[in-house]
């Protein structure tokens, strides 16, 4: 009895361990990665590097950082959310409006679109977990439905900076310190989503139910509410995406965000989030995100044809899984090995 | 098993291969567009109760809506009737589907911007044997596959006048670079060769020197970006053309929140609307358009006088559209709108569109 | 309770759910084709049927060997970018003065040997294939640019570029529905009446045990990526010849349209079911709706919220179906307790 329990330990510790080294080594190495591109751009151009040049970066990745987060809780429950574009042009759009027929506040315009990405989470949420749609399909759906709505709603108007409130497009390209405001908020919400997922009982649920939806279920966890809670956050950091893409942008037609989701399903595949659930952290796709942003800024400056841009993103994000699968199959061996080494 | 059918699959093919090196290769076969033979007569009047149907490059675009707007007004004015219609995405393979439908519905007047020179061709000769009048406008098609074109501009002039409020800007010198709209766009790429030629051909612009050209797509985020990445490969570029209204407009709102705001100019096409703030706060001093309105309004007009026998689109033939005054056909069969205006602080707030 | 005694209603009952949702979706497509032939102008005459079959060629086309790839569980979200890619290496074989008639099945190939990327990914590296394939989304689709940059290659030979626009003699027929019915035939008869179709469901519905009773699930699963890589070449040369014109932006954004007729032709997305015919309905249903609103002056807002409400109810409604009869059943036995 108490032997088994010790093994039982000791292997958990040793599993845990090894995991902790598996994935600090994966931000690690993507780190390392964003060193190295750096570093190479910056000699070759050392105007990379200026203060100028950092806060566009930084401002470019912003609103796929803050969608990764999003993606990444969803990613983790086993699930994907392809409508994040489409919320976040919907987002965009409504915000927009109300900012210019309203001129309401900088936080009360964010509040909005967060409640308008939460609403559409929710949906999303709903046809999944109470129609038992499965979420591939469920969020290429509405991904469809809530563009179709844009597309009502805009028409073929177009909301320029002129509309838009002077502290709305100050928040957009203002900065603190060097870092714009729009990072800073994205920046907030990843360390927020990282403590949520890695603290919480709530968060801690979602790795159970994509890596064992059947065990999870079975050792209690509710799973309807908490992939309810995904989807929601998922749509309302979509949501805020759309305020932060209006102040970034100050112009908003009914296209914003077209697309986007591949980016950031991109970003946290690279990021080191498993498609198929269970393993993965803000953090990580976090660090994609602003990889893919990093590369996108780089080329031009070391002068590569734009046109390869996306050919290196698709050999990354393929680079990324195939690296993820040996080191999870070393892992998986190693622990073996520890294993039959107890016994 | 597996391996056997392979090789019965891939022998006849690889086969095929080896027996077509007398087959077809590129510029054997060119056929001919259809040519008008029809003759003009200069006196007649516009038919009444022709019906018009204008399809952009995609909806949702306000750059369109406007030439909508005027090309509504002549079909009303001349007692016609007006559809606006097109697809959401710009792409030549759903405007073909459009093509199709209307000439189905024996549109009179077809009034379109084309999203490829090449793709839409083969519909739009069905259309114009079923009867229908295809006249392009902003963007042109392969002259055989079309009646009329009606340009904005002479693409020479566009060019001309780009480099020109450039070179103004920028005392003539230092390096200047081009934020064009799509790769494949055919007008964007029309004015970027007259600008090139008269860059190494006259002698004023000597000490000018273009050091790039990028493309933000028409798309806002992409335009701004590579707005970003001209300035860091090219730490003494001192202006930037945009010949695209998305592409202006995401420029200056780069450059304004920036350091180079009125260290580096910017001049292109955008439209007033959109450029109002930047004037003002003086990261713009001058770009220049043609009114789209207008250029709608011409378009219908041209169509209104092609269906009704008073142009047949040979060069030299005149016609009067309403208010807009008298218009010759050119060489083949295009109809220029006129020169552009320029916009600078003193006249922009003339202007609302 | 014996293992064949459990299997055999449930096999039965996945018929019967089959066999309903196939029906319904050819009803609804029929129903649909002739309620547009009587209330909207020009839409049933054999010139518009044409213009259906060639807006739905690329799409049905794709869509076949994607019900396949579904149907074990897997999925291919690179199609699109293939049938780029391989237009773009049309379009630069052509002006470096290949013969046409050397470069289509070389483009067909090519799509072969790109489909085989992917199922080595897949299969030979065990990788998840939603996110291989993202990856050669991007990854090929950006090839295209790098082979074909700004440029469109346009000046295809008439003979061919008119082919795919023409018609069986003097029929009414288009020559495209030739290959369309042929590859249809192929790939309903591999899938419903071959070992290997029976292999595709089972591998679909449970790999492990697929694989136990002897079946090479990964070979399997590799043959159907560079089939459907192949399938993707084939477009791209037919999409090439119809617009004549080859750009590195040919049917982008394709892959969506694809996934979504296939998932509404009753193909579930975790695999081991569906049947091709409720496919093709879905294909036919998807393009004529969309050609009926353009006729009826519908815009085309409404056809995006269309297709999109179209997918969620396509598997929402079984899914209530289901669970309304269960609610039914639940209640009946407390009903008659009481009587009782």
């Amino acid at each position: 009895m108490t032997a088994v329990e010790a093994r039982s330990d000791s292997a958990t510790a040793t599993g845990s361990a090894v995991l902790d080294l598996v994935l600090r080594f994966r931000a690690l190495g993507l780190v390392l990665a964003l060193a190295v591109l750096v570093g190479v751009t910056a000699s070759l151009n050392p105007r990379f590097l200026s203060g100028q040049s950092v806060r566009d970066l930084l401002f470019a990745a912003a609103v796929t950082l803050l969608l990764a987060c999003g993606m990444t809780v969803v990613v983790l429950t086993r699930g994907i959310d392809l409508s994040v574009g489409s919320v976040l042009g919907l987002s965009a759009y409504v915000t927009g409006s109300a900012l210019s027929a309203t001129g309401m506040a900088v936080p009360l315009a964010l509040l909005l679109g967060l409640a308008v990405g939460a609403v559409c989470g929710a949906l999303n949420g709903a046809i999944i977990h109470f129609g038992r749609v499965p979420p591939l399909v469920a969020t290429l759906g509405t991904l469809y439905v809530l563009r179709g709505v844009v597309y009502f709603a805009a028409g073929g108007s177009r909301i320029n900076a002129s509309d838009l409130p002077r502290a709305f497009l100050d928040f957009g390209s203002g900065h603190v310190l060097g870092v714009p405001y729009l990072f800073a908020v994205s920046v907030l919400v990843l360390a927020a989503v990282g403590v949520f997922l890695g603290r919480y009982r709530a968060g801690r649920d979602l790795y159970a139910l994509g890596s064992n939806p059947e065990a999870a279920r079975l050792a209690g966890v509710p799973a309807g509410r908490r992939l309810m809670t995904a989807y929601v956050l998922s749509g309302a950091l979509a949501g805020l995406g759309g305020v932060l893409y209006a102040a970034r942008f100050g112009t908003v037609d009914a296209s914003a965000g077209y697309g986007i989701e591949l980016d950031v399903v991109a970003a946290v595949v690279v990021g080191g989030v498993a498609i198929f659930g269970g393993s993965g952290t803000a953090l990580g796709a976090g660090l994609g995100a602003l990889l893919l942003t990093v590369i996108d800024n780089a080329l031009p400056v070391l002068r590569i044809d734009q046109f390869w841009q996306q050919a290196i993103v698709g050999a990354l994000i393929l680079a990324a899984i195939a690296l993820d699968r040996l080191v999870s199959v070393r892992a998986a061996r190693a622990l073996r090995r520890k294993g039959s080494h107890v016994d | 098993m597996n391996r056997r059918r392979l090789t019965l699959l891939t022998a006849p093919i690889l086969a095929l291969v080896l027996a077509s090196c007398s087959g077809t290769t590129q510029g054997e076969d060119q056929g001919g567009g259809p040519g008008g033979d029809a003759s003009a007569d200069p006196n007649a009047e516009f038919e009444t109760g022709l019906t018009y149907a204008m399809l952009p490059k995609s909806v949702n675009n306000p750059y369109f809506e406007a030439s909508s707007a005027g090309a509504e007004a002549a079909a009303n004015t001349l007692g016609g009737e007006f559809e606006y219609t097109g697809p959401s995405d710009a792409s030549a393979s759903s405007q073909v589907s459009y093509i199709d439908t209307l000439s189905q519905q024996a549109t009179d007047v077809l009034l379109l911007s084309a999203n490829d020179p090449n793709a839409l061709c083969s519909s739009l000769e069905q259309a114009r044997a079923g009867g229908t009048v295809v006249v392009t406008f902003d963007s042109d098609v392969d002259p055989g596959c079309r009646d009329l074109f009606v340009s904005q501009v002479d693409s020479d002039e566009v060019g001309l006048t780009l480099l020109e409020m450039a070179a103004e800007q920028i005392d003539a010198t230092g390096e200047i670079a081009i934020l064009s709209a799509t790769a494949n766009a055919t007008n964007q790429n029309a004015w970027i060769d007259v600008m090139e030629a008269e860059l190494a051909s006259n002698p004023s612009y000597a000490d000018m020197k273009l050091v790039d050209v990028v493309y933000g797509d028409d798309e806002d985020e992409k335009s701004f970006s590579e707005t970003q990445g001209l300035l860091q490969a090219h730490p003494d570029l001192k202006a930037i053309i945009s010949p695209t209204t998305v592409g202006i407009a995401a420029a200056a709102r780069y450059l304004s929140g920036t350091e180079f705001k009125g260290q580096v100019a910017l001049t292109g096409l955008g439209t007033p609307n959109q450029m109002r703030e930047f004037v003002q706060d003086g990261t713009v001093t001058e770009f220049a358009l043609w009114d789209p309105t207008a250029l709608g309004e011409l378009a219908a007009y041209t169509g209104a006088a092609a269906a009704s026998g008073i142009i047949t689109g040979a060069e030299g033939e005149v016609f009067t559209a309403g208010e807009l005054g008298e218009f010759t056909v050119g060489a083949d069969a295009v109809v220029t709108l006129g020169p552009p205006t320029r916009f600078n602080a003193e006249n922009i707030d003339d202007f609302d569109f | 309770m014996t293992d064949t005694a459990k299997t055999g209603p449930r096999l039965r009952e996945a018929a019967r759910t089959l066999a309903t949702w196939d029906a319904a979706i050819i009803a609804v497509t029929a129903g649909f084709l002739i309620v547009a032939s009587v209330s909207v102008e020009h839409f049933g005459t054999a010139r518009n049927a044409g213009y259906i079959v060639l807006d739905l060629a690329p799409i049905l086309l794709l869509a076949l060997t994607m019900t396949l790839i579904v149907t074990t569980g897997e999925i291919d979200l690179s199609v699109a970018s293939t049938v780029g890619l391989t237009g773009a290496a049309m379009g630069a074989m052509w002006n470096g003065g290949m013969a046409l008639e050397a470069i289509m099945p070389l483009a067909v190939l090519l799509g072969a040997a790109l489909g085989a990327v992917n199922g080595l990914f897949v299969t030979g590296f065990g990788l998840p294939s939603l996110a291989v394939t993202i990856g050669t989304l991007a990854l090929y689709r950006g090839l295209a640019y790098v082979v074909l940059g700004d440029t469109a290659v346009a000046d295809w030979p008439r003979p061919f570029t008119g082919w795919t626009l023409g018609r069986i003699g003097e029929s009414a027929v288009p020559n495209v529905l030739v290959p369309l019915v042929l590859l249809a035939v192929i790939c309903g008869v591999l899938l419903h009446a071959t070992p290997v179709g029976r292999s595709i469901y089972a591998a679909g519905a449970n790999p492990v045990a697929a694989s136990y009773a002897g079946i090479a699930v990964g070979r399997l699963k590799f043959w159907l990526y560079v089939a459907s890589g192949a399938m993707a070449g084939l477009v791209g040369v037919l999409w090439t010849l119809r617009y004549s014109s080859a750009r590195a932006d040919n049917a982008a954004g394709l892959e969506l349209t694809v996934i979504a007729v296939v998932l509404l032709g009753g193909v579930s997305i975790f695999g081991g079911k569906g049947a091709l015919p409720g496919v093709l309905a879905a294909v036919v249903l998807l393009v004529s709706v969309q050609n009926a609103l353009r006729l009826a002056h519908v815009s085309t807002e409404a056809l995006t919220v269309v297709t999109g409400s179209l997918l969620i109810v396509a598997v929402l409604a079984p899914n209530a179906l289901v669970a309304l009869r269960t609610a039914l059943r639940r209640r009946r036995p407390t009903a008659n307790g009481r009587t009782a």
